[in-house]
């Protein structure tokens, strides 16, 4: 099971390696959402996987049942998960925005910031 | 749970984080009350400094202190531990912060004002001061996560299209580097069964040594990014001078050296025989920083994009202190950090000054300060001196360690990396040097715009009013000043530096505060 | 979008789903639920709001603007932690006080008060990112 999981992230890490290196920004942000859920894998095999017992402690007692699930991947994948979703938000806006401002999609044509022909440094002194 | 007995001044390990944090909900509330907000905030970080500088006596006192949220016990627990490192880096982004917010009163825009850039700075602000004093690793990738959403947020402020241009890359090139973090986490997860760092620092040697250095590998890669180290720099010349000069001399200033200090701690300390095994990629990294990043500054004509080529070659001084890895070296790369704190912020400031008063951004149109304005001209020198790390100043005393350190390093067995290292230092100071001149050379010194036959003056100057004079010139000024003064009265930092490299180099003391040794859990 | 069976429906699916979120906040700590998904569907609520009144109408109806909502539960969030300076214990160490109201027990906790900053920071941040997507103006 754990090496199936590890192969599946391995996957996923493949396609969203791909997915960057496209030009379109698009594509790019698909990229960073599937390299954030390979890793939220990464991190959940991590914790080695395969046992059956839910990670919740039972009535009256104080610590879970033996062969319980490891809860700390899963609290690290929780946060993981929601600090990504607020960076895929606040991407999403901005090449949104980027979209309409600069009427670009293609990172190639996005050089206001990095002008394409910048000038020769100065040649006195 | 824990039986620890906690005094309220323990509290201070904890304190740079909340109080940022609690001031910027504050002013998210009164986001009508715009002359409120900026005095809120401004007192927020004047409190803060003095919690930074309570913390950073406190510890140079008595060692590291610890702090482990909720009563856990500490290696379950998120532990805050601060040593003297992490306690001083945090008290220099305090100082930064708050003279930045001094000058941010006068270069931002309206519609940036309206827009909450000061939540977002207190938001930075505890970010940075979180990364500095954590002590465990997931908690680092969750404060390198809020310094990112603030940073974004204050990059975008004020939707110009070359800061639209710029906020993409940035934003893209750091998601990136902080989920390759978050991968290097899951593995060290996988093979330690831990994340608090000074239980790692027990834990690694036990554990494999491929995949010790393939996580290193990773966070190496991670950290490069962020501190924006060769050959994964591209991102911070592109994005760092689109924003406001006061967002970009914050960013500057704060940012990368949060990447390095994660290096500093990931390498020396925590990963020790890793760093080992990647000493060559480092000398590699560190040797092409140190060069690539003034020959850079030398070549770019527009001003903010030349000093963030000045920023590329200080990453690369720290990269070689912990590429050396002796006492010296890491002394050396300690002290640059905080030096860079303090002149880069300057430079980039004086920056804003000078687009200010001369309309333009590229410095073949700039021309002919000098005789408008004296002391920017001055502050501009000093701190380019600073930089290229010219005594009196400074920058002097960093550099001068990690020539020591690149001796020390190459003395006992002729190590070639060692004296490579220190040809690279020397050559980045001439290159540096050169750069810096040239800037002040074209900027203040010749009379007008280039290629003006006569170099007639320069009609386009615009003096400075009262108000734009003093809420620019002070905060830079004062920067200036403790360039100076740390620069002929050097003990404190060398002080501040030995120990410390010895505290990286011996983390005995640091996993004793966070309380990990006293047995298995 | 904004049919006329959308229009007439929306309100109502708002009203519950608010209500519901409440329910899901309140029911955290020990059962499914807690402050990050009942900020969700709260927000989602909004969500629904918006796109059937327009997002003009939404802010209206929120009153105050979201990004203040989410500070103040930030600050909520925050204060929940610092309350334990005060029993000499760690930053966030959960404090419980559990008395009898009228037979039943009923447990206030700084966790939970954590969990309702969090409500609040999550519905105030999403409802911020989807008013300015859907405003589709120049409010980023």
């Amino acid at each position: 099971m754990d090496h199936l999981v590890a192969l599946l992230a391995g996957i996923f890490l493949t396609a969203a390696i791909y997915l960057l290196l496209s030009r379109s920004l698009i594509r790019m942000l698909l990229g960073l959402v599937l390299l954030g859920n390979g890793v939220n894998l990464v991190i959940l095999v991590s914790g080695r996987l395969g046992r059956i017992v839910p990670p919740i402690v039972p009535e009256g007692a104080k610590v879970p049942m033996a062969g319980a699930a490891n809860p700390l991947p899963q609290a690290l994948i929780l946060t993981a998960i929601v600090i990504g979703f607020a960076m895929f938000a606040f991407l999403l806006v901005l090449a949104y925005r980027a979209y309409q401002s600069l009427d670009a999609d293609d990172t190639d044509k996005m050089r206001v910031a990095e002008p394409r022909n910048a000038p020769k440094p100065p040649m006195s002194y | 749970m824990q039986d620890m007995a906690i005094h309220p001044v323990d509290w201070l390990v904890i304190l740079p984080v909340v109080l940022p944090l609690l001031g910027a909900a504050l002013l998210l509330m009164l986001r009508e009350a715009k002359e409120a907000q900026y005095w809120m905030a401004l007192g927020t970080v004047a409190v803060l400094l003095l919690g930074d500088i309570a913390l950073a006596t406190r510890i140079a006192e008595q060692g590291p202190v610890s702090m482990t949220m909720g009563n856990w016990l500490p290696p379950f627990g998120i532990s805050f531990t601060a040593d003297l490192v992490g306690a001083v880096f945090a008290l220099a982004a305090a100082g930064v912060t708050l003279l930045v917010l001094v000058y941010l009163r006068l270069d931002m825009p309206d519609r940036a004002r309206r827009d909450g850039v000061y939540p977002l700075v207190l938001l930075l602000l505890a970010g940075v001061s979180g990364s500095f004093l954590t002590g465990d690793l997931f908690n680092l990738y969750v404060w390198f996560e809020v310094m990112l959403i603030a940073s974004l947020g204050l990059m975008v402020l004020g939707g110009r299209n070359s800061q639209l241009d710029a906020t993409v890359k940035y934003g893209f090139l750091n998601f990136f580097a902080t989920t390759i973090f978050l991968l290097s986490l899951g593995l060290t997860y996988g093979t330690l069964g831990t994340l608090n760092m000074a239980d790692i620092v027990a834990k690694a040697p036990a554990a494999d040594p491929a995949v010790m250095a393939s996580i290193a590998a990773l966070l190496l890669l991670a950290f490069g990014m962020k501190a924006a180290a060769f050959p994964v720099n591209a991102w911070l010349p592109a994005s760092y001078h689109a924003p406001p000069a006061a967002v970009s001399a914050l960013m500057a200033g704060l940012l990368t050296k949060v990447g390095v200090y994660a290096l500093l701690r990931a390498m020396t300390m925590l990963l020790p025989a890793s760093r080992e095994v990647l000493e060559p990629v480092l000398v590699v990294v560190a040797l092409g920083t140190l060069i690539l990043g003034p020959l850079g500054a030398i070549a770019e004509t527009n001003l903010r994009r030349a000093l963030g080529f000045l920023v590329i070659g200080g990453i690369g001084a720290t990269v070689t202190g912990i590429a050396l890895n002796n006492e010296a070296g890491l002394a050396g790369a300690a002290t640059y950090v905080l030096h860079a704190m303090l002149t880069i912020t300057g430079l980039y400031l004086v920056a804003g000054l000078i687009e200010a008063m001369t309309g333009e951004t590229d410095t073949r149109r700039m021309g002919g300060l000098y005789a408008a304005a004296s002391l920017p001209s001055v502050l501009f020198f000093v701190l380019m001196l600073a930089v290229a790390g010219v005594p009196p100043f400074l920058g002097f005393w960093p550099k001068l360690l990690l020539v020591e350190g690149g001796i020390a390093g190459w003395a006992p067995n002729w190590d070639g990396w060692a004296l490579a290292l220190w040809v690279g230092v020397l050559v980045n100071a001439l290159l540096t040097l050169i750069a810096g001149s040239r800037l002040w050379g074209h900027i203040f010194w010749r009379a007008g715009h280039e290629s003006a036959e006569n170099e007639a003056p320069n009609p386009d100057l615009r003096r400075l009013d009262r108000r734009a004079t003093w809420l620019g010139l002070a905060p830079t000024a004062v920067l200036t000043l403790a360039v100076f003064l740390l620069g002929v009265w050097p003990e404190p930092l060398l002080g501040f530096g030995k120990q410390a490299a010895a505290g990286l180099l011996q983390s005995a003391d640091y996993v004793a505060a966070t309380g990990v040794a006293g047995g298995e859990p | 979008m904004s049919t006329l069976i959308f229009r007439t429906i929306a309100p109502l699916l708002t009203a519950v789903m608010l209500v519901f979120s409440v329910f899901v906040l309140l029911r955290g700590h020990n059962e499914p639920g807690g402050g990050f998904i009942g900020g969700l569907i709260a927000a989602s609520a909004l969500a629904i709001y918006g796109m059937a009144m327009g997002g003009e109408a939404a802010r209206t109806a929120l009153n105050v603007h979201p990004l203040a909502m989410a500070g103040f539960g930030l600050a909520l969030a925050g204060l929940s932690g610092v309350l334990s300076l005060a029993f000499d214990v760690p930053f966030l160490t959960g404090l419980w006080s559990i008395f009898d109201l009228d037979g039943s027990e009923v447990a206030l906790s700084t966790p939970m008060v954590f969990d309702i900053g969090v409500y609040f920071v999550v519905f105030g941040t999403i409802a911020a990112v989807a008013l300015a997507l859907e405003s589709d103006g120049e409010d980023a």
